[in-house]
């Protein structure tokens, strides 16, 4: 396969454009889905190509417009609902839960729901408590749905396609701060599988488990604990549900220390079910107690300073994985990653 | 006018689900259902008006009171009975009980326990068909709590803005649980909600099956020419208690007046009435159609009973497409 540099942001639109050309049945909707920004230009230029028919806008009504679409699914059709925010979910989960996670079940395996929901995570600028949430854990406890969360280019072209043809619900949870970053995808359409996790660098002294942004913080981080003779393997598992369990482990089996990054809460969280996950079948791995990351127990802050304490960052994984190893932390420190975005939304 | 056949047809299904009901009533404290029932006796009109006069490729999404409208579009009794028995012969395999009749076979796409999520799907499907060409109606049968709901007014606009082929059939039984619908609105004109966002509605009596049956059959065409959608209320009585077998009709809840008036007038005596006087039905030809439809639901308690519950290996089955033991 040819493979080429190009945006997460332009391998969304390749892998849409590309499923709608091959598949009459697949459309696109979602508040503000049509307009001229495009879904932050992740549906840049399918209007033009596919018509009104197949890409529209919706009225702000969640909750109906995602049983508008599990709906179409079950009789054939292969909708990709978009929210530009993933906040705007929680408005939705009566049909997510009650509905088309449990469609195919209750009725005996009567109908598959080929849905799939895609949901874009804010961060920065000052988002704020309701533009900036991260709700994957809600979905990972659901029986019925499957959710994951692309970090590279490549995933989200492979991911969102894999989603598409999958039969059954999809909850595809994008990153604001990750539209602009550039890597390696292939030119023709390509499904990533579900349920495998990557391993994104290697190292031997501590798994970092991120997911998400969080991966693009840990690498930062894992550079500079390599600067100061620590080597950390970041593992990324991308599908959350299912979860690659075999590469969590065997990571986790030649490092013997686990911290788990998540873009969320801990409470109840994705770090808490990976941090489940090897308490139960990999504790003789580990040499200490299982450490996590996430954002601070409040909900997310505008101002600058509050916001900055408020997220995991590079800074505060290194200084973590410097206490895990009992080593002093370096008086350098860790350069901050900076995004590009600038808003307004 | 409706056909003499049509009439016949209506009453026959109206006929099978009150004796379908009856049985489940009447097995109910055996413990044999070990899962909540919620019965439609005395609102068979709406279930038998609505599957009949849809045609058979329509698709219809219900609720948990769902018997009727599985019944009407000809769903076997078997699998019903074996469903209502937990028995992997059921219509669900024994994972959806009462609250979930399905027989994709008769266009009854799936019934739902929460009052209002199917109206939305129903939505969803009359959209697909809509992009398929419009010549599929769908209809979504809900009570009257289900316009407590907000996705009853989400799916309204978006119908209407769409125009697409979908009927809001709401059967008004005047109580969501034990809560009159004068407690939950200031206004009861429940056809009217969807004026002001397009989608015209009508009042209908619920307990005449050939007011029904008319009423869809004109909604269905006009909707199946690109007319749009339409709410239709058929005001009804709910006879039975929520949920369960028996009849609560001492409970502080029931308005004596109304109680009194539906007692009068049981929407099968109305429809078994008319086809004695319009189409020359026979005492005898009456009671052959009861004991053909004894028959049928004997073979379906039968055909329960020696059903096996489902295999514990089968639990994870069909949570994902593709995982079946």
């Amino acid at each position: 396969m040819t493979s080429r540099k190009i945006t997460y942001c332009a391998a969304i639109n390749e892998a849409l454009t590309q499923a709608m050309e091959r598949d009459p049945k697949v459309f696109v909707m979602g508040i503000g889905a049509d307009d001229h920004k495009e879904l932050f230009g992740s549906a840049k230029g399918l209007l033009q190509r596919f018509g009104p028919e197949r890409i529209f806008d919706t009225p702000i009504s969640e909750s109906a417009m995602t049983g508008v679409a599990i709906g179409a699914a079950l009789e054939g059709m292969k909708p990709v609902h978009v929210h530009i925010r993933a906040d705007f979910l929680y408005l939705a989960m009566d049909q997510l839960f009650n509905m088309a996670a449990k469609w195919r079940y209750m009725f005996g395996g009567s109908r598959s729901v080929p849905l799939v929901v895609r949901a874009v995570i804010g961060r920065s600028w000052g988002q704020g408590a309701q533009h900036s949430q991260s709700p994957q854990s809600m979905f990972m406890h659901v029986p019925g749905l499957k959710v994951v969360m692309p970090t590279t280019p490549r995933d989200a072209k492979g991911l969102l396609l894999a989603a598409i043809a999958d039969p059954d619900p999809v909850v595809v949870i994008e990153h604001r701060l990750l539209y602009d970053i550039v890597g390696e995808v292939p030119e023709e359409p390509f499904e990533l599988p579900f349920g495998k996790a990557y391993v994104r660098r290697e190292g031997k002294d501590v798994t970092i488990v991120a997911n998400s942004y969080m991966v693009a913080e840990s690498m930062k981080a894992a550079e500079f604990l390599s600067g100061h003779g620590v080597e950390a393997e970041v593992v990324d598992p991308v599908s959350l549900s299912p979860l690659d369990e075999r590469t969590i482990l065997e990571s986790v089996r030649k490092t013997g220390r686990l911290l788990v990054v998540d873009t969320s809460w801990t409470a109840c969280g994705a770090s808490a079910e990976i941090a489940a996950l090897v308490a139960d079948k990999g504790f003789d791995s580990l040499k200490q107690g299982i450490v996590r990351l996430g954002q601070q127990p409040s909900p997310c802050p505008v101002a600058k300073p509050l916001e900055d304490a408020f997220y995991p960052s590079a800074r505060k994984i290194a200084r973590t994985v410097f206490e895990m190893l009992d080593r002093r932390v370096p008086e350098a420190e860790v350069p901050a990653l900076t995004h590009k975005f600038r808003g307004p939304f | 006018m409706t056909s003499l056949k049509t009439l016949t047809d209506l009453y026959r299904a109206m006929l099978r689900i009150r004796r379908a009901e009856e049985r489940v009533a009447q097995i109910y404290p055996t413990d044999k259902i070990q899962s909540p029932i919620h019965l439609s006796i005395a609102q068979e009109a709406i279930a038998a008006g609505v599957s009949l006069a849809l045609g058979p490729d329509d698709h219809l999404y219900g609720t948990y009171r769902g018997h009727g409208l599985y019944i009407a579009r000809g769903g076997a009794l078997g699998p019903l009975f074996a469903e209502l028995y937990a028995k992997d012969n059921g219509c669900c395999r024994g994972k959806g009980g009462s609250m979930h009749m399905v027989s994709t076979d008769v266009g009854l796409m799936g019934c739902s326990a929460i009052v209002a999520s199917n109206i939305p799907i129903a939505t969803g499907a009359a959209l697909a068909s809509k992009m398929e060409g419009g010549k599929r109606v769908i209809a979504a049968d809900f009570g009257d709590g289900a316009v407590d709901e907000g996705v009853f007014f989400e799916s309204l606009n978006f119908a209407a803005l769409k125009k697409l082929p979908i009927l809001f059939v709401c059967e008004n039984n005047n109580y969501a649980v034990n809560s009159p619908l004068s407690t939950r609105h200031l206004t009861t004109e429940l056809f009217r909600f969807g004026e002001a966002l397009g989608v015209p509605g009508e009042r209908f009596d619920g307990d005449d099956v050939s007011v029904v049956y008319e009423s869809v059959r004109k909604a269905a065409a006009s909707a199946r020419a690109g007319g749009g959608p339409r709410l239709l209320e058929y005001v009804t009585y709910r006879r039975h208690e929520h949920v369960g077998p028996g009849l609560d009709h001492q409970a502080p809840y029931r308005d004596r007046e109304k109680l009194a008036r539906a007692m009068k007038r049981d929407p099968l005596d109305v429809a078994r009435a008319m086809v004695v006087e319009r189409c020359g039905v026979t005492a005898a030809q009456l009671d052959e159609w009861e004991a053909e439809t004894k028959r049928d639901i004997d073979a379906a308690v039968a055909f329960a009973e020696a059903g096996a519950p489902p295999r514990p290996e089968q639990l994870l089955d069909d949570v994902y497409t593709g995982a079946s033991a």
